[in-house]
């Protein structure tokens, strides 16, 4: 029997692994893609703390890994398809082998949400994006749309600057939800242009996408936007599908935890975007899979 | 990128469209984060379905008409062929073991 189980390698469990290893607990971390989470999809982290100059996704998450290698943690590339609860141990079972752990610490983290609209399933792949490094450079001199109002919908218009002769930046409020700085850089970039409440209806296309149409919220005037790419950063969803009906999850399905990363089952925690929460960052991941791995290791000694 | 078979616009045809047997094509890009994840299960995968899979990258940087030719506008993108023609098409980051049920499938 495992003394803790991990599951989920972005920045929330490789440093609960970190700290894991370094307590000496018997560990395994699985991650069914590769290390990093989210992070992996954005060009350049700017708000981590300790790097002025700031750093590639990629880079941090590499480094974050090494770490926590360097102090012997055990991580394998398997899916966690099934979790079951029981008082005295867990059971965790991947694709590959059916294992037992007295703790585990959720770190799955969370998926972009999608707008929910015509057109949108059908035109994955062919111009709808939830990815801005992946596919920016696609649309290099031609008309974007980006759907959005926080930090990510302004970050990622911003980068798109880099290719896009235009970016449309669709926000169904008057005002936007990202960060003072980002909202500064966006509005004084001439290639940005926001459109204000307004709301996406349907992305029309045959073979890929040729435009979007759009509402005003306040006058419902319908108009057709014509851009050849629609990236979306509208929110996440918790990847908490493995824990659904097993424990306390809040209206939107992220995990609900007290203050030392406990969920409503004892010996499970959760860390990271998964958990209800008022901010989701790489910094917060971190702080939070840090305590889990703690708060981990104070239960294994009851 | 890796030890994987690169096909270029060039050889498209002749390793891919006029491959005896069934292929993948991976298309990556340095730029691209989720393309880093998928990677080292396309490597894997590449050695335990040799001989019988033909699994290669294209790197779309390097590559611009092809991925126009079958539409490709986000990466990462999986297609599969068989006979020349396309069977099946995987978009974004999949864990190894649901990749692996669509190679199955070709076979």
């Amino acid at each position: 029997m495992e003394d803790l189980i991990i599951i989920g390698a972005g920045p929330a469990g490789l440093t609960a692994g970190l700290y894991a290893a370094r307590s000496r607990l018997r560990t395994i971390l699985f991650e069914r893609l590769t290390l990093g989470g989210q992070i992996l999809t954005t060009d350049f982290v700017e708000n981590y703390p300790g790097f002025p100059e700031g750093i590639s996704g990629f880079e941090l998450a590499d480094r974050m890994k090494l770490q926590a290698e360097k102090f012997g943690l055990e991580i394998q590339n398997q899916e966690v398809v099934r979790l079951e609860f029981f008082p005295k141990k867990n059971i965790v079972v991947t694709d590959k082998q059916n294992l037992e752990s007295k703790t585990v610490i959720l770190a799955c983290g969370a998926t972009p949400q999608k707008l929910g609209i015509e057109g949108e399933d059908l035109l994955i792949g062919k111009g709808i994006s939830y990815c801005a490094t992946c596919d920016g450079p696609f649309y290099t001199n031609q008309e974007v749309a980006v759907i959005g109002g926080g930090d990510m919908a302004v970050e990622e218009a911003l980068f798109l600057t880099r290719f896009a002769s235009k970016v449309h930046l669709v926000h169904r409020r008057d005002k936007l939800r990202a960060t003072k700085l980002l909202q500064e850089r966006a509005l004084t970039k001439e290639q940005i242009k926001i459109i204000w409440d307004t709301i996406p209806t349907r992305i029309v296309g045959k073979n890929g996408v040729e435009g979007i149409e759009l509402k005003s919220v306040k006058t419902d005037k319908v108009s057709l936007l014509p851009v050849r790419g629609v990236f979306i950063f509208i929110g996440y969803n918790p990847n908490s599908a493995l824990v659904k009906g097993h424990m306390e999850l809040d209206k939107l399905g992220f995990v609900l935890t007290n203050n030392d990363m406990e969920t409503s089952v004892p010996g499970v925690f959760a860390a990271g975007d998964i958990r209800s929460k008022l901010l989701r960052q790489v910094s917060t991941a971190v702080g939070e899979g840090a305590m889990a791995a703690f708060a981990a290791e104070k239960f294994l000694e009851r | 990128m890796s030890d994987l078979l690169q096909v270029t616009d060039e050889n498209f045809d002749e390793e891919i469209i006029n491959s005896n047997l069934p292929a993948m094509v991976d298309f990556w890009a340095e730029w691209c984060g989720p393309c880093k994840m998928v990677s080292p299960a396309v490597e894997e995968l590449a050695k335990e379905y040799n001989g019988r899979i033909k699994i290669t990258q294209m790197d779309v940087d390097g590559n611009r008409q092809t991925p126009v030719r079958f539409g490709i506008r986000n990466i990462p993108t999986l297609m599969l062929f068989k006979g020349g023609k396309v069977v099946k098409t995987i978009i974004g980051a999949q864990p190894k073991s649901h990749i692996d049920e669509e190679l199955k499938k070709l076979l």
